[in-house]
C-alpha cells in the first residue's frame, strides 16, 4: 500500500481539498553531513565494528539501533574522536565531516569536539551553576568576548535547550541540583552553547523518566532544524518516535540503513524484522 | 471520562500528525456526503453526466482511504499510540472503511442512475428517494460533525436516526412493490430504484457504525450490536 | 490423581525442610553478630586501657605544685661586680628553712637537702632579677616556682611515707617539710603551663614540650611543601596522561612497595643521601621534613590516585565532549573534584609522618635540644623522638612526661584528622 503515495500525491486535486503534504517530510533539507566508508574500530584485538559505510544527512535525526554490544556508541563515539580517549582504541576507515576526513592529522580533536556535540547517557553537568555549566565551553573555546555576550549566549542556548523558563531565577545554583531531564537539557544547552554543527547523543533519554524522555525527544525534534543529530538509542520506539532516518547495526555491522517509516513498517532485511519485532536481541 | 484532548501532547509532531489524520478523514467524509448527494441527484434528475462523474470520483474516495489507512500505520508504528490515541487511530481506521463503503454505495446508485438513463424515458424517480437521500447525506453529515467535535451526545443522537432512515425506506419499499403490482412494465425500472434505495438505506448503516466508533473513541466503550437504549444507557453513564 | 495430591504433600515437606533450615539459618546469623560485637568490645577495651593509663600516667603533669618563697637578698652575699657569682639557691634554701623555723648547721646539710625538693629554677629565677635590676639587692622579693618533680611525685601520692626511707627518694625530714609547706599554704597547684612553653630540660620538673612542638611544626611544614604538592603532580600525570602500559605498571607496583618499606629504611636513604652525600645539617627539621617528605610520598600518590579514580569518568567525558583539552579537563573538573580525597589523604598521611620515630632516630634527630629550634637547619626535637628521649631516662619524673608528651601527641593526631574529616565534610560534592 505505501508503494500507491506518490500515485495518490499526484492524482489528489480538486474539488476536494486532501492534505498530501506529510507532516513528516522524511526528505533530507540540506545534503549529506557526516559521510562513513569502511570503518573499523578496534578494541585492542577484539574488532568492534566491521566496514561500516553510513550516510547521515543533514539536519535530520538519524537513530542507529541494535542490541547491546552492536557497536552502536562505538561508532557514534567515532565520529567526535572520543574513541580517541580510550586506551588501546584504533578507528580505521574514513570518516568526513562536510567532506573534510576528521582523522587527518590537521584536524585537532578539540577543535573537532566543538563542531561536533555530544551528550551522553548518563546527566552529566559539571558540579558547578547552571551557568558556569552553559558558558565552559564558551569560555575554553573563546566564543565570546565580553560578559554581556556570555550571558546572552547561555541564555539563547537554555532556551533552545527548553529550559529557560524552568532556570531562569536560578542561573547561579548548582546545576546538580535540577531534576535528571533537567540535568540533560542542561547538558543539551552545554554542547549547544558552543555552537555545533552535529549533535551525537548517546542513549540520552535512558537514564530519564518517561515524561523527562518525551521532553527530551520533543527537543531534539526542534533541534533539527538547527543541527545534524546522531542518536544511539536501545529504545526502537524511541528511534521510532524522533528519527528521520534510522540505521540498524548488528554485532558491528552496519545491516540497514533507511527511512524511519519505511524501518519501522516494511524493512527490508530479515534481522532488522526480527530485531525490531522483537524475536531475538 | 473527560473529552479526549489529542492535541496536547509533549510531542508537537505527535500532536499534528492526529491533527493531519483527523483532518484527513474529515476531507474524506466531505467527498463522500458530496457523492452521495451528486448519486442521488443524478438518479432523480437522470444526469448522465452527474452519474459519470461520481462513479469517477469513487477512485479519489478509495485512494484517500488508502492513504490514511497508510498514515494509521505510520503512527502506530512511529508512535505505539495507548488509550484515547490509540482509541483515535483505530476509530479512525474503521471510520475510514465506512466511509469507503458508504463511496460503493455512493457508485451503485450512481451506476443506477447511468443505467436509467440508458432507458427510455419513463417514469421519474420518485420524489421520495430525494427525500431519503437529503434524510440519509444528513445523517452521514451530522456522523461526521460528532466526529469532528468528539461528540458522544450528537453521535448518539445520529444513531438513532438510522430508525427513521429503516423506516422510511420500508416505506418505499412497500411504494415500489405497489407499482410493480400496477404495472410490470415497470419492474424492471423499479427494480434499479429499489437497488439505489437498498445503497442508500446501507449509508445510513455506515453512518450509524460512524456514530459507534466516535462513542468508543471518546468514552471508550463498545456500543456495537446492542439496542439504542443499551446504547443510551452506556452514554449517558458517569464513566467508573 | 495422584499427580494433584503429589505436588501438595511435596509443598509441604518443602515448607517443613525450608523452616527447619531458617532456625539454622537465623541461630547462624545470631552467632556471627554476636562474634562480630565481641571483636569490637575486645578492641575497643584495648584502646580504652592504652588511653586509660596513658592519661592517668600522664595527666599529673598538667598539674603542678609551685611554691612561693620571699627572699632577702643580702648585700653581703652578693658581689655587684659578680652578680652571677652568688649562690642564689643557698638564699632560697636559707629563706625556706627560715620559714620552716629551722637553722642550718655548718656543713649546710638542711640547706642542701631543702635544694633537693625545690627546683634550681628559683635560684635562676633570683639571679635574672637581679641581672634585670641590681637595684633589688638588700631587698626582699618573692619567687615562685616548681618544686621538683620527687616532692610533686610525694604530694601525688607516688612516694609514700609506707616506704621504707632507704628505698624512697626523700627522706622523713624532707618529707615533713613538704607537709609543714603544704600546711602553710605556701605550695599552690595549678595547671602546668610551664609544661607546654618550656623546651627540654634535664630537670624533669622543668622540662617541656614547646621545643618538640615546634620542631614537629616545622618538620611537618617542609613535609607538606614536598609531600603534597609533588605527590598530587606525579598522580595526575599517572592517573590521566601516562599512557597504560608495562612502564607505568612498574612504576605503579613500585609505588605501593615503596608505601609499605619499613619507615627505618628511609631514614638510612635520608642518612646516606641528605647527610653525607648532601651534607644537609643532621638532626634538623629539614632533613627530618625531607626524609618524612619521601616516606609520605607513596602515600599521598595512592592517594591521590584512588581520590581521582573515584571522579566518575562521565565529568572526563562532558569535558571532553565539549571540547577541553586534557590538561582543561584534568585542571578545570576532576582535580577539583578530587581534591576533598587527595586533602584528607595528605593530611592523614601527614598525620602519619608526625608520629614517625623510627627514621629520625637515623639522622640524629635523638640529641637532646634544650631550646625551641631557630631555623630549618637548627638543630630539633620532635615530639615522637621526645617521648623516646624521656621514656630512656633514668630520672622518675620523666616517665609521667612521657605519657603527656604522648598526649599532646595524640591531640595533634586527633586535631589533624578532625581537619580531615572536615575537608572532606565541606569540600565533598556529590555528582
Amino acid at each position: 500500500m505505501p508503494s500507491q503515495r506518490d500515485d495518490v500525491a499526484a492524482h489528489a486535486e480538486a474539488p476536494v481539498h486532501i492534505a498530501v503534504d506529510r507532516v513528516h517530510a522524511a526528505a533530507p533539507v540540506g545534503g549529506i553531513k557526516i559521510r562513513a566508508r569502511d570503518v573499523n574500530v578496534f578494541y585492542g584485538e577484539k574488532q568492534a565494528l566491521f566496514d561500516v559505510g553510513l550516510d547521515v544527512p543533514e539536519r535530520a535525526v538519524t537513530a542507529l539501533i541494535g542490541p547491546s554490544g552492536c557497536g552502536k556508541s562505538t561508532f557514534l563515539r567515532s565520529i567526535n574522536r572520543m574513541n580517541d580517549t580510550i586506551p588501546g582504541c584504533k578507528v580505521k576507515g574514513r570518516i568526513e565531516l562536510d567532506g573534510e576526513d576528521i582523522n587527518d592529522r590537521s584536524i585537532d580533536p578539540v577543535v573537532l569536539r566543538a563542531r561536533v556535540g555530544m551528550v551522553f547517557q548518563k546527566p552529566n553537568p559539571f558540579p558547578k551553576t547552571i551557568f558556569e555549566n552553559v558558558a565552559y565551553g564558551a569560555r575554553i573555546h573563546g566564543l565570546t568576548t565580553s560578559k554581556s555576550e556570555l550571558e546572552a549566549l547561555v541564555e539563547t542556548s537554555l532556551k533552545k535547550a527548553g529550559l529557560w523558563g524552568e532556570v531562569a531565577d536560578r542561573l547561579h545554583q548548582p546545576g546538580t541540583g535540577l531534576s535528571g531531564g533537567q540535568q540533560q537539557r542542561l547538558v543539551i544547552a552545554r554542547a549547544v552553547a558552543i555552537r555545533p554543527q552535529v549533535l551525537l547523543m548517546d542513549e540520552p533519554c535512558s537514564a530519564l523518566d518517561p515524561i523527562s524522555t518525551l521532553k527530551v525527544e520533543e527537543l531534539i525534534n526542534e533541534l533539527k532544524k538547527e543541527f545534524t543529530i546522531v542518536i544511539v538509542t536501545h529504545n526502537m520506539q524511541q528511534a521510532a518516535r524522533v528519527s528521520d532516518y534510522t540505521a540498524f547495526m548488528y554485532v558491528g555491522d552496519l545491516i540497514e540503513f533507511g527511512n524511519t517509516d519505511k524501518l519501522f513498517t516494511k524493512p527490508s532485511m530479515k534481522q532488522t524484522e526480527d530485531y525490531i519485532t522483537g524475536k531475538y536481541g | 471520562m473527560n473529552t479526549p484532548n489529542y492535541k496536547s501532547h509533549i510531542s508537537s509532531v505527535f500532536n499534528a500528525e492526529l491533527e493531519d489524520v483527523r483532518q484527513r478523514v474529515l476531507a474524506m467524509g466531505g467527498l463522500v456526503e458530496q457523492q452521495i448527494v451528486d448519486a442521488t441527484k443524478a438518479l432523480t434528475e437522470v444526469d448522465r453526466v452527474l452519474a459519470d462523474q461520481v462513479i469517477r470520483n469513487d477512485e479519489k474516495v478509495n485512494t484517500m482511504e488508502v492513504m490514511i489507512d497508510d498514515e494509521c500505520s505510520r503512527i502506530l508504528a512511529r508512535r505505539q499510540p495507548t488509550a484515547s490515541d490509540l482509541r483515535l487511530v483505530y476509530a479512525v481506521i474503521k471510520t475510514i472503511t465506512d466511509l469507503e463503503r458508504m463511496g460503493d454505495e455512493a457508485e451503485k446508485v450512481a451506476r443506477m442512475a447511468s443505467d436509467l438513463s440508458d432507458q427510455e424515458r419513463g417514469m421519474s424517480p420518485l420524489v421520495e428517494v430525494g427525500h431519503l437521500s437529503r434524510h440519509v447525506s444528513q445523517m452521514v453529515r451530522d456522523a461526521l460533525d460528532s466526529f469532528a467535535r468528539m461528540d458522544a451526545e450528537s453521535a448518539l443522537a445520529c444513531a438513532a436516526e438510522d430508525i427513521n432512515i429503516d423506516r422510511e425506506y420500508e416505506a418505499l419499499m412497500r411504494q415500489c412493490i405497489t407499482f410493480m403490482m400496477e404495472d410490470p412494465r415497470t419492474i424492471r425500472r423499479v427494480l434499479d430504484i429499489m437497488w439505489a434505495v437498498r445503497a442508500l438505506e446501507r449509508v445510513g448503516d455506515h453512518a450509524r457504525n460512524i456514530c459507534e466508533y466516535v462513542i468508543y473513541f471518546v468514552k471508550g466503550k463498545d456500543v456495537r450490536h446492542i439496542s439504542l437504549e443499551a446504547m443510551q444507557r452506556e452514554v449517558r453513564e458517569e464513566g467508573e | 490423581m495422584t499427580d494433584a495430591t503429589l505436588p501438595t504433600a511435596a509443598a509441604t515437606d518443602l515448607r517443613r525442610l525450608v523452616e527447619a533450615r531458617l532456625k539454622r539459618r537465623h541461630a547462624q546469623e545470631r552467632r556471627f553478630r554476636l562474634y562480630g560485637r565481641i571483636a569490637i568490645i575486645v578492641a575497643l577495651s584495648f584502646l580504652a586501657v592504652l588511653l586509660g593509663r596513658i592519661v592517668h600516667q600522664g595527666y599529673t603533669t598538667f598539674i603542678d605544685n609551685q611554691i612561693g618563697v620571699s627572699v632577702y637578698l643580702d648585700p653581703a652575699k652578693i658581689d655587684r661586680t659578680d652578680i652571677g657569682g652568688a649562690n642564689y639557691d643557698q638564699m632560697v634554701a636559707e629563706s625556706l628553712l627560715t620559714k620552716l623555723g629551722e637553722t642550718d648547721d655548718e656543713y649546710g646539710e638542711k640547706s642542701g637537702k631543702i635544694l633537693e625538693i625545690m627546683s634550681n629554677d628559683l635560684g635562676f629565677q633570683l639571679l635574672k632579677q637581679v641581672r634585670a635590676d641590681p637595684s633589688v639587692i638588700g631587698k626582699r622579693v618573692t619567687v615562685t616556682g616548681p618544686v621538683k618533680s620527687d616532692a610533686s611525685l610525694y604530694y601525688k601520692g607516688e612516694i609514700k611515707r609506707s616506704t621504707p626511707q632507704d628505698s624512697r627518694k626523700l627522706d622523713d625530714q624532707q618529707l615533713d617539710w613538704l607537709d609543714e609547706l603544704k600546711a602553710a599554704g605556701a605550695i599552690k597547684s595549678g595547671f602546668n603551663f610551664g609544661f607546654l612553653t618550656r623546651s627540654d630540660s634535664t630537670e624533669p620538673e622543668q622540662a617541656g614540650v614547646l621545643g618538640a612542638i615546634v620542631g614537629s611544626l616545622m618538620m611537618l611544614f617542609v613535609t607538606a611543601f614536598l609531600a603534597v604538592p609533588i605527590g598530587v603532580l606525579a598522580a595526575t600525570y599517572l592517573e590521566e596522561f601516562a599512557p597504560k602500559n608495562r612502564w607505568t605498571d612498574i612504576i605503579e607496583v613500585n609505588i605501593n612497595n615503596l608505601a609499605a618499606v619499613p619507615s627505618i629504611v628511609y631514614g638510612l636513604l635520608g642518612l646516606a643521601v641528605f647527610i653525607n652525600w648532601l651534607a644537609v645539617p643532621r638532626s634538623s627539621p629539614l632533613v627530618g621534613g625531607l626524609v618524612l617528605a619521601l616516606m609520605a610520598l607513596p602515600t599521598v600518590i595512592i592517594a591521590t590516585r584512588s581520590a581521582l579514580k573515584a571522579v566518575p569518568p562521565s565529568i572526563r567525558e562532558a569535558a571532553l565532549g565539549v571540547g577541553a583539552s586534557r590538561t582543561q579537563t584534568v585542571f578545570h573538573h576532576v582535580l577539583p573534584l578530587a581534591m576533598p580525597g587527595v586533602m584528607t589523604g595528605a593530611i592523614l598521611s601527614l598525620a602519619h609522618a608526625l608520629g614517625e620515630t623510627a627514621p629520625l632516630l637515623m639522622i640524629g634527630m635523638v640529641s637532646f635540644v634544650p631550646g625551641v629550634p631557630e631555623s630549618l637547619t637548627g638543630s630539633a626535637t620532635v615530639l615522637p623522638v621526645q617521648v623516646f628521649i624521656w621514656e630512656t631516662a633514668s630520672e622518675r619524673g620523666f616517665h609521667e612526661r612521657t605519657a603527656a608528651a604522648i598526649i599532646v601527641l595524640l591531640v595533634f593526631m586527633i586535631v589533624m584528622n578532625l581537619t580531615a574529616i572536615l575537608v572532606r565534610r565541606r569540600f565533598e560534592r556529590r555528582w
